[in-house]
């Protein structure tokens, strides 16, 4: 009777799991699916649910890409990804050299840099929209890659200091040390022993800076009105402003090409979010 | 734009850290962090602040001087009950529903992964890193399709199931489809990381304080709240706060679902609102006053975690 009883609750929570999974990846699977479908099957009575291949088609790729009536998207990959570039590298290099600092060095004001760091990662970007605009307005950088650049590098540079600050904590000073001992000078010792321990550490945040300039939306809604300096994210905006009819399947041909990237990169690098939070907060 | 949950090894004890070294090495290695935050966020503060009491409207951005005006942009504000106060009080009630859906999901989705075997466990983490992983906007322009008015799946399928036809009941014009759908694509946006979390604070409780429970004859129930809550409460305390930040400052799902099709009047966030009055409707200097109101709520709202996360870190 128990064992019945067990495995009617097995197969219920089974079947729950199974909810949970189709109410997370539907929408995902249902983009992908828009995709590849020719207009008369995406509408109406006739929905296919799968883009088997008498129906499947790239049309509406095409129509994403090379369509007339949009803004244009060749530059707005370009944009994006010298935007997203452009970030990334001195989002890195800078924060880099400040988790330096925080971790290896005891000095004087340390603590109050650390706080700094903290607060200005909860100021909402969105407070200030009209200053920056202004600001960036000011000089002469609307509308090109340096103005969102340098805007989106406030965005992910806190972040990317306080990240980085913990992966350096996470290599012991001793290895560098015991390499001096031999004989490496402190510089030496550093790139020839932490460095490199500290290298996936460096790409997991990269990615994350990736993924934040690639998929920023607000800054360069303020910052890149001009069509041609539109970066991906408003690129596909103007296929749902409501002007016109939406062509849906160009629509989900895009969103596909933007979200690609992310979830591909995002994919990689996951299993580096949650522990964090775990590792400090568990103290029963 | 925030998220400090990367994960890092525990840091060691830093009791080691040498004296002997200049001091002026650690400032060296901060200098350019210090001046790009300087210029662009103490800057940008100082301007809002200044905008925010000055008259500054579109003939103030072709060149004319800007008045100082005291207190007027936030006295404006202030009494402005039908745009300002429904606008704030909007996003806080969207902001405590949005949080409270999240958290229980969340922490239903955390509970169904321990008690599921590994297949299904497997499964469920698949469907959560996709939502995860799809960027805010894209996953926007999904469920706008999804609940399109002509031709989305959801209507088609109440079509299907009712037999009465849903084609042309438009989700989004009524303001409350249109936050229904809102709170669909931000729970489903957020879940997984509240879920993926929990789940591993729940996996690290030792098994043999739940099967001593469950032998003093402890219900499912009473070891959730007697046991699995109080030792991630820290955890729940955390993503509460953080969803908390998230979820009001809203805005892009809010924007771009406006351009869809709702009605900006009646749906706007506070987010959203400070950029129609003040890059829409050219209104720099009351924009400016909403946004230093907006950062002192975010900061007075971020205040336990700034706090909790620097004791952590510098003991």
């Amino acid at each position: 009777m128990i064992k019945i009883r067990k495995r009617l609750a097995d197969t219920g929570f089974g079947v729950l799991a199974l909810i949970v999974f189709v109410f997370s990846a539907f929408p995902v699977y249902w983009m992908i699916n828009t995709s590849f479908l020719p207009n008369n099957r995406i509408r109406g009575e006739n929905l296919a649910f799968f883009p088997t291949p008498d129906v499947f088609t790239l049309n509406n790729y095409r129509a994403a890409m090379f369509g007339e009536e949009r803004a244009p998207f060749p530059p707005a990959v370009l944009n994006s990804m010298g935007v997203t570039f452009l970030t990334v590298v001195i989002a890195l290099v800078v924060g880099f050299a400040a988790a330096l600092a925080l971790t290896r060095f005891d000095f004087k004001g340390r603590r109050t840099f650390i706080l700094m760091i903290l607060v200005v990662q909860m100021i909402p970007g969105e407070a200030m929209i009209i200053s920056l605009f202004r600001i960036i307005d000011g000089w002469l950088l609307l509308n090109t890659i340096i103005g969102l650049t340098l805007v989106n590098i406030v965005g992910v540079l806190p972040f990317t200091v306080w990240t980085l600050r913990g992966f350096v904590n996470g290599v012991p000073k001793e290895l560098e040390e015991a390499a001096m001992i031999d004989g490496c000078s402190r510089a030496t010792a550093f790139w020839r022993i932490t460095f490199p321990l500290l290298a996936p550490g460096l790409v997991a945040t990269g990615v994350f800076a990736f993924i934040q300039a690639w998929n920023e939306f607000v800054m360069a809604l303020v910052i890149m009105q001009r069509p041609d300096a539109m970066t991906l994210p408003l690129w596909l905006r103007t296929f749902v402003q409501a002007t016109q009819a939406t062509n849906w399947g160009a629509v989900m041909a895009a969103a596909v090409l933007i979200a690609i990237p992310v979830v591909i990169f995002f994919l990689i690098v996951q299993g580096r979010m949650t522990g964090g939070l775990v590792s400090g907060a568990v103290k029963g | 734009m925030s998220s400090t949950l990367l994960d890092s090894p525990a840091p060691p004890r830093q009791e080691t850290r040498q004296r002997r070294r200049p001091s002026y090495v650690p400032w060296l290695l901060l200098s350019a962090t210090m001046v790009i935050l300087g210029v662009l966020t103490g800057y940008p503060l100082l301007r809002l602040v200044v905008m925010s009491f000055q008259e500054y409207e579109r003939a103030q951005l072709m060149g004319q001087p800007a008045e100082w005006v005291g207190f007027d942009n936030y006295a404006t504000i202030l009494t402005d009950v039908d745009g300002f106060w429904t606008v704030l009080l909007r996003s806080f009630v969207l902001m405590v529903v949005l949080v409270v859906v999240t958290m229980v999901l969340g922490m239903l989705v955390a509970l169904l992964m321990i008690r599921v075997g590994k297949a299904m466990r497997l499964l469920v983490s698949v469907g959560l890193l996709l939502a995860w992983a799809m960027p805010s906007l894209a996953a926007t322009t999904v469920w706008g399709w999804v609940f399109d008015t002509q031709y989305g799946v959801v209507n088609n399928l109440l079509t299907a199931i009712t037999g009465d036809r849903w084609f042309g009941h438009s989700w989004l014009i009524n303001p409350w489809g249109f936050f229904l759908i809102l709170t669909c694509i931000v729970v489903w946006g957020a879940v997984p990381f509240v879920a993926f979390t929990l789940y591993a604070g729940l996996t690290q409780i030792p098994e043999e304080v739940i099967e001593a429970a469950q032998l003093d004859g402890a219900s499912a129930f009473q070891r959730f709240r007697l046991i699995q809550v109080p030792y991630v409460r820290g955890i729940i305390t955390v993503l509460v706060v953080l969803s908390m930040i998230w979820d009001l400052k809203l805005f892009t799902q809010v924007f771009v679902l406006q351009d869809i099709g709702g009605d900006r009047e009646l749906t706007n966030t506070i987010g959203v609102y400070i950029y129609q009055v003040g890059m829409a409707q050219g209104h720099y200097g009351l924009a400016s006053a909403i946004g230093v109101i907006f950062l002192i709520v975010m900061l007075a709202i971020s205040f336990p975690y700034v706090r909790r996360t620097l004791r952590e870190e510098v003991q």
